[in-house]
């Protein structure tokens, strides 16, 4: 049961009918035809055009010119040390929060919501029928020094008399988490809908309390959920400036920040190009280690 | 396990048990006692509540009422993890982020035993997987799922062991291997195996005692031959084996016998097999004989001293190869299966009359009153 038998039917085919296999052949590659076009023209040749951009020198009244000047990278690395860990030090908080929430949140409707279910799912992704700006400003208003969060915090102690929310770092992974919060629910609740409830029961059946079939069983079996998750939170808030920009000040400044501003403010595209390059890269080699670490364990 | 304790006391005692989902009542104040050490098998159609009353004793279902007893415990309200009882699932619902061996040591595990070594060893060789240590649960065929799932549950020791139809997803001849495997290995083992299955073969096969069930209750309660020989209802004469039913009327008693007739047939039954009842009411019971019991002879042939014997016509005649099987409509049109062993005797035409004759204690005696299909699957409806 472990060898699949599809090899030789596909061989005793071609024996059968080989024009038609012929002809056939061409079929998934022209198929794949628009899919490799969109990819070349929208996301290579971009690639290719900050690449270049990222090694050129020049100011922009005298034109900016390729020069494979890689102290681009060396500099802005230097120079934006602080914004980069800020990045990630933010999404990491905000991809734990996410999960801290979103865990109980996706094994209820999963497993306790029954007819609720399909009216639960739909909330989740409510949020996503506004656009990502007004949310971000109605978060805004939610933690404004005027507002009702703020009061009742402040009332309970949990903030000094002229302490704010709004502009500190706080107010950033707040909106991060909740912006995020949907990627983080869905692929959740795919992986636990999926457990078979049987499981649960063999191992409460073989001495485990709810908690340890809980550890043991439902925990482990959804870590595909959970690698998925907070790799689709973790990767956007890295990358993020809308956060910063609406509820934090510029001392919370994110990478996401700088390349916006260098690119579109100061217009400094060689750096901007090597900060995104650099961003990438960094985000590219936290997955590939992350993925590493929890394939081993997990995926089932 | 090489060392078969015969446990200490484990009888099994199901009292008054009940469970209602809404308006289905799934067990019906069930009563049970299996002896410590039994193979009991649980034998009833779809849907009669076998599955419902395994739950109940695993603990993965609360009751609507009634008690569970084992030996000297209560186990009513105890929750699954504290019951001394473990579970063959009817999927094995095996872990499949744990190998075979994690699967196997999981329940020693959890009761915080560290050196799980020899004794998963042990088990893996009982149900001869030796080898497959470090497989995943989806790289073993369905019968090796179904060892590592038996394996799983017996290295815990337990008083008993619930087996929910072990066997219902493998294929036949796979099915009567792991049938003999169950067989040896509880005997080597001596657990209590309460095994659940719709298959009366599977059941007969296997188990010393069989526990037909019907609705939410137990209808008859017996050693297999004690079922199929002296059946106490229609439900069981007919979910056990084919019966042929003749309903005849009680005439009078000589001796130990009791006469019957049906039509202008006369007939005789030990008396021992009429309840008291049946006799004074002197109204009708059912007579049932089993096919094989039932001896096809030339219509002018002398018929035995001390046989049962009744006229008809062959109506059809099907060879199955070791056996023939034959209907035979009697004077009264109703008609009669009769199987025939293929020793040397010709295959006889339809057309042809016959003498069917069978001995008086080869039959049984049923009450008229109880009905005569075999009762419906669905499950009782509270009112
Ligand atoms: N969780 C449940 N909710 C509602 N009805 C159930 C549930 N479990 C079983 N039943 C009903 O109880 C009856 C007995 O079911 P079950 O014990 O599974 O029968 P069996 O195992 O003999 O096939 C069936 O009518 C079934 O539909
Ligand atoms: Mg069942």
């Amino acid at each position: 049961m472990t060898q699949p038998l599809v090899a030789p039917a596909a061989d005793t085919g071609a024996d059968v009918a080989p024009p038609v296999r012929r002809r056939g052949r061409w079929i998934p590659y022209l198929l794949l035809l628009p899919g490799l076009l969109w990819l070349a023209i929208f996301f290579v040749l971009p690639m290719l055009t900050v690449a270049s951009t990222s090694l050129q020198e020049g100011s922009l009244a005298q034109g900016y010119e390729l020069t494979w000047r890689l102290a681009n990278y060396t500099e802005a690395a230097q120079r934006y040390a602080a914004q980069f860990s800020r990045a990630f030090l933010f999404a990491a908080a905000s991809t734990v929060l996410a999960l801290v929430v979103s865990y109980p949140l996706a094994y209820f409707i999963a497993f306790k919501a029954g007819r609720w279910r399909n009216l639960l799912l739909l909330l989740v992704i409510a949020p996503f029928f506004t656009s990502f700006l007004i949310r971000t400003l109605a978060w805004k208003i939610i933690l404004s020094d005027s507002g009702w969060v703020v009061g009742t915090f402040q009332t309970l102690g949990l903030l000094p008399e002229q302490g704010r929310l709004l502009a500190t770092s706080v107010a950033v992974i707040a909106g991060l988490t909740y912006n995020f919060l949907p990627f983080m629910t869905l692929p959740l609740y795919a992986s636990l809908e999926k457990i078979d409830r049987s499981l649960i029961e063999a191992a409460t059946d073989l001495y485990a309390s709810p908690f340890t079939a809980f550890w043991k069983v439902t925990w482990p079996l959804s870590l595909p959920g959970v690698v998925a998750g907070t790799l689709l939170t973790f990767i956007p808030a890295a990358g993020d400036f809308v956060n910063v920009r609406f509820l934090g000040t510029p001392s919370q400044s994110m990478i996401g920040n700088v390349i916006e501003s260098r690119f579109l403010v100061v217009l400094d595209y060689p750096t901007a190009a090597a900060l995104s390059f650099t961003l990438m890269l960094a985000i590219l080699l936290l997955v590939g280690l992350y993925v590493r670490r929890a394939g081993t364990e997990t995926i089932v | 396990m090489t060392t078969p304790q015969p446990t200490e006391d484990a009888e099994l005692r199901l009292i008054g048990l009940t469970k209602r989902f809404g308006p289905v009542t799934a067990v019906d104040d069930l009563h049970l006692r299996v002896p410590s050490g039994a193979f009991i098998a649980l034998l009833g159609p779809s849907g009669c509540g076998k599955t419902t009353t395994l739950r109940m004793v695993a603990g993965l279902e609360a009751p609507t009422a009634g008690q569970i007893l084992l030996g000297d415990s209560d186990l009513t309200g105890l929750k699954p993890y504290r019951r001394p009882v473990n579970t063959v699932f009817q999927s094995y619902a095996l872990f499949p982020h744990l190998d075979i061996y994690e699967n196997v040591a999981f329940g020693l595990r959890r009761s915080g035993i560290k050196d799980v070594r020899a004794q998963v060893g042990q088990m893996l060789e009982l149900v001869q997987l030796t080898g497959f240590e470090r497989r995943r649960p989806s790289q073993v065929s369905g019968g090796q799922a179904q060892r590592v799932a038996l394996a799983r549950a017996l290295i815990n020791h337990p008083k008993m062991l619930l087996l929910d139809e072990p066997l219902g997803a493998l294929d036949l001849k796979l099915r009567r291997e792991m049938q003999l495997t169950l067989k040896r290995i509880q005997e080597e083992v001596r657990i209590t195996f309460l095994h659940v299955t719709h298959d009366q073969e599977e059941a007969m096969t296997m188990a010393d005692t069989i526990a037909v069930m019907s609705q939410g209750r137990i209808e008859q309660l017996g050693h297999p031959e004690q079922l199929y020989e002296r059946p106490r209802t229609q439900f069981v004469a007919n979910f056990l084996g084919q019966s042929n039913m003749l309903r005849a009327t009680v005439d009078g008693r000589d001796g130990d016998l009791v006469t019957l007739r049906i039509a202008d047939t006369t007939l005789v039954v030990p008396a021992e097999m009429l309840s008291h009842g049946m006799l004074t009411a002197s109204g009708e019971v059912h007579v049932g004989v089993r096919p094989e019991k039932l001896d096809l002879a030339p219509v002018d042939d002398p018929v035995p001293q001390g046989r049962n014997a009744l006229r008809g016509v062959v109506v059809d005649t099907s060879f199955m190869g070791t056996s023939t099987q034959y209907l035979v409509r009697t004077g009264w049109d109703q008609e009669l299966t009769v199987f025939a062993q293929n020793r040397h005797t010709d295959v006889v035409a339809p057309g042809t009359r016959v003498r069917l004759t069978w001995r008086p204690e080869h039959a049984f005696v049923l009450d008229a009153d109880t009905p005569t299909s075999a009762a419906a699957p669905q499950p009782a409806v509270a009112p």
